[in-house]
């Protein structure tokens, strides 16, 4: 079992990103620290989020390029209702938050249900369209961090066992994931509509409706983003995470999620945002240059889609769990 | 035709290929030759290697040892254009076609006829097509995006473009799999041609009077090796089985005893705009139905309508004495009604997922707890269903894909056999697997129905139909043209009426 560990796509993954880690080490001593670590993690925390969304969407052979104006629209909504009322819980806040996502996620999948519109097509649209609504609804201006209530910027940094809660967001989320991914028949349907829709329909799954599923879930991890990135920079304005949205295909597809559809894995999704964080994150702090930074994010990119041209490997954990029976 | 008096030099050898997958040897030092004007079959069981050999013949895998000799002179075959240059061109079992292309597109992509400025001559290609099609005497109008082309038809297009190269070598990969008995009588006649021509034919097929009608010389694979090779004059049927499988087998059908109960599944009045009219039966339990007829003759189009993935335009359909409304797929398995469908590339496997989750994909509410899948209980379906029907693969969390293409048909029937239904709707059951397997199947099939289980099953081979069916349903042209109780019935009047020669053929005769 170990042995075709080594040998799956992760595997490598994993050992590029120690490679790059011990890289920065190498300039910038101190940076494989454990808590450093945990900083980086930290850092990537939305990042990882929402590439699992995206994930589920590129499973089924869709994209979705709106979830950075998602986010950026439901933390502004957040932050101006806070704003006006800051007696909210923020209970309601988050609630609020998830069920936009979640409206702005089904709007792009009906349109891609209903009205087979393909995917890129419609979700380029509502890129512009949630990013013109932020305008609309704050008419251009900034939410400040003064304007914000303390327990609105607190969440995301309180400490708990040692970690921030946006950690433990991520770590929640990704044990949803791979339980969700791996063990549900929805989970599976991703896979099966993604790796030939054709046969999907006879197998009794309705393409349609596990696509719909795939946006709404990416939408509402969007939502939720929305809020813990504008409570964590305490600032809320138009152009809030402008060009994240490929930053999150970025991971995906350095984490090995066949663009194609119908394969990858949530941890080799995870990794594909741990990679990109390190980058992002931590190549400035080492004092390496911008150029080299992008150098070597678009480097890592073309390696992994040369790489998933490849045939994958086929799991491991099934394996064991063949032996095991 | 052929002398076999002279030994004529053989237009491509191969010696000593071996080709290794991760995990699997699929051919270990194999030999081959190939004889100007002369058919040369290759016959093999499901994974034995064959498809494999057709990959390395036309570049698309590099062998690990061994030498390609093409007139005398080695060569290596580094793509498919090479291939093309070398003057071999195949059929392959799979085709690859594309949907939105038209059929001359289809036909000419890669060495498309050029005109002045080296701009494509849009006329010319499609003059060629016509004239391609004429010969192999397919009537498909090759302006037509491929995508509005059922199975046969497309599978003729694939036989159009690999002769609309000049080669030398033909292989055709099972070419009469997806054809209809009119369309495979007018391949003999062009392989008769072929042959005039001076080509050299490998050509791979499970079906032995096939084998036995057109072939000089035969070649056997066994689990990657070549284990015989000579000429067809020399051998019998039951002696190139034998060599096949390892071991002496009959082909014969299972026997079946029970008499089929209670009427279960009654369809009336099914219409469809185009497809088919007014089609009514009757299916009882334990009974297995046999619906035959030439390709086109309507008879997936009625499974699919029963099975929701079309909407027909009037009519109903009663499971135990209720009225049934199936919109979907989904409804239709929630009902017990299943369909193995025909084209198990696009319909059928999920090529990239492993095989276990294949087989379990429609039965995951019996592998999960509380709706969780549980692992070890989906691969003890899919071992319990897979190695009832024989299947070759090296593990259950193999992808797909990576089976050989009658080991992928396995996967596909596994499948639809493990959701437990009350109905089952076989479309070309056994269509590319091979005598040993093609055995198993219908051993299951035969037991399944003696359990209770009611099986509708389509099929364009007769000894199929009259070996399994008790009951035989002939279609023509979208209409039920006779029904017949399986004693007493022919090969002849099976072929008369599913052509529809002489007004008799009308008649019906007592169900
Ligand atoms: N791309 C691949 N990767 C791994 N294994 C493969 C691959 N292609 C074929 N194989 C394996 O090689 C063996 C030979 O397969 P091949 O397709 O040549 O069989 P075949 O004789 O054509 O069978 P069939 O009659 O079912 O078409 C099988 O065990 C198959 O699983
Ligand atoms: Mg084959």
């Amino acid at each position: 079992m170990i042995i075709s560990f080594l040998k799956s796509r992760e595997a490598i993954l994993l050992g590029a990103l120690i490679a790059l880690i011990l890289l920065v080490e190498s300039r910038f001593s101190g940076f494989a620290m454990p808590r450093n670590l945990a900083a980086v993690f930290n850092d990537t925390s939305i990042l990882i989020i929402l590439a699992l969304g995206q994930t589920l969407v590129i499973l089924t052979r869709c994209i979705d390029l709106s979830l950075a104006s998602n986010l950026a629209l439901t933390g502004m909504v957040t932050a101006m209702l806070n704003a006006a009322m800051p007696g909210l819980p923020i209970v309601a806040l988050l609630a609020v938050a998830v069920a936009l996502g979640l409206i702005m996620g089904a709007f792009n999948g009906l349109l891609v249900w209903k009205l087979n519109i393909p995917p890129i097509v419609v979700t380029l649209g509502t890129l512009t369209i949630y990013r013109g609504i932020i305008f609309l609804v704050s008419g251009g201006s900034w939410v400040n961090s003064h304007e914000m209530s303390a327990a609105y910027k607190a969440l995301p940094r309180a400490q708990m066992l040692g970690l921030p809660v946006l950690s433990w967001i991520a770590i929640v989320v990704i044990a949803g994931f791979a339980i969700g991914v791996n063990r549900t028949a929805l989970g599976r349907a991703f896979y099966a509509v993604g790796g030939n829709p054709g046969a999907a329909v006879y197998t009794g799954i309705d393409v349609g409706r596990t696509r719909f599923s795939a946006f709404v879930i990416a939408g509402g991890l969007a939502g939720l983003c929305g809020y813990l990135w504008v409570s964590r920079y305490a600032v809320a304005y138009t152009d809030v995470a402008g060009g994240f949205e490929l930053d999150i295909v970025a991971a995906c597809v350095i984490g090995g999620i066949s663009i194609a559809g119908g394969s990858g894995t949530v941890l080799g999704a995870v990794l594909g945002a741990l990679f990109l964080g390190v980058i992002k994150n931590a190549l400035p702090v080492a004092g390496i240059s911008p150029f080299w930074q992008m150098a070597i994010s678009g480097a890592a990119i073309i390696i992994a889609v040369a790489f998933n041209a490849r045939k994958p490997p086929s799991r491991i954990i099934l394996k064991h769990a063949e032996a095991r029976s | 035709m052929t002398d076999n008096n002279t030994t004529p030099q053989p237009v491509l050898r191969l010696n000593g290929i071996t080709k290794t997958f991760p995990g699997v040897r699929a051919l270990s030092e194999v030999d081959l030759a190939l004889y100007p004007g002369e058919v040369t079959a290759l016959i093999g069981e499901n994974g034995a290697g064959k498809s494999t050999l057709v990959k390395i013949l036309t570049g698309i895998h590099q062998p690990d040892a061994g030498q390609i000799i093409v007139d005398e002179t080695p060569t290596t075959l580094a793509d498919a254009s090479a291939a093309t240059r070398a003057g071999i061109t195949a059929i392959h079992q799979e085709t690859v076609l594309f949907d939105d292309l038209s059929v001359a597109e289809n036909i000419y992509l890669g060495h498309a006829p050029r005109g002045r400025f080296g701009l494509l001559d849009w006329a010319r290609m499609e003059e060629d097509a016509r004239e391609i099609l004429k010969r192999i005497g397919a009537a498909i109008n090759p302006r037509l995006p491929l995508r509005d082309l059922g199975i046969a038809s497309k599978h003729l297009v694939a036989i159009a473009r690999a002769l609309s190269v000049q080669a030398r070598v033909v292989v055709m990969d099972e070419p009469t799999a997806a054809l209809s008995q009119a369309e495979i009588e007018e391949l003999y006649t062009l392989i008769d041609r072929l042959k005039a021509e001076g080509k050299a034919i490998l050509f791979i097929s499970h079906k032995f009077d096939e084998v036995f009608r057109i072939a000089e010389r035969y070649t056997v694979f066994r689990d990657g090796q070549m284990v015989d090779a000579g000429m067809i004059s020399d051998v019998t049927e039951d002696q190139l089985v034998e060599k096949m499988v390892g071991r002496a087998m009959s082909a014969i059908f299972p026997v079946r005893h029970a008499t089929p109960g209670e009427t279960v599944l009654e369809v009336r009045d099914y219409s469809h705009p185009t497809e088919f009219a007014d089609i009514s039966f009757d299916l009882r339990r334990g009974e297995i139905l046999g619906f035959y007829g030439l390709v086109g003759a309507g008879r997936s189009e009625i499974m699919q309508s029963l099975f929701g993935v079309t909407k027909p335009s009037h009519g109903e359909a009663r499971l135990n004495g209720r009225a049934l409304s199936i919109r979907t797929p989904a409804d239709a398995i929630a009902e017990g009604i299943v369909y193995v469908p025909e084209d198990r590339g696009k319909q059928g496997a999920i090529t990239a997922m492993p095989i276990f989750q294949n087989v379990t994909l429609p039965s995951l509410s019996r592998t999960s707890n509380k709706g969780f899948i549980r692992m070890a209980q989906e691969f003890d379906l899919a071992r319990h269903y897979t190695e009832r029907l024989d299947l070759r693969a090296s593990a259950l969390d193999q992808t797909v894909g990576n089976l050989s293409g009658g080991n992928q048909q396995k996967v596909v029937i596994a499948k639809w056999l493990a959701t437990r239904p009350e109905v089952i709707i076989l479309d070309e059951p056994t269509k590319g697997i091979d005598v040993g397997s093609k055995a198993a199947v219908h051993d299951f099939m035969a037991e399944l129905a003696a359990e209770g289980l009611c099986v509708i099953m389509v099929s364009s081979e007769i000894p199929e139909i009259l070996g399994m069916s008790d009951r035989v349903i002939v279609m023509r042209e979208g209409r039920i043209v006779s029904q017949h109780p399986r004693d007493g019935l022919s090969p002849e009047i099976l072929v008369r009426e599913a052509a529809g020669y002489g007004a008799t053929a009308q008649k019906e005769s007592a169900a």
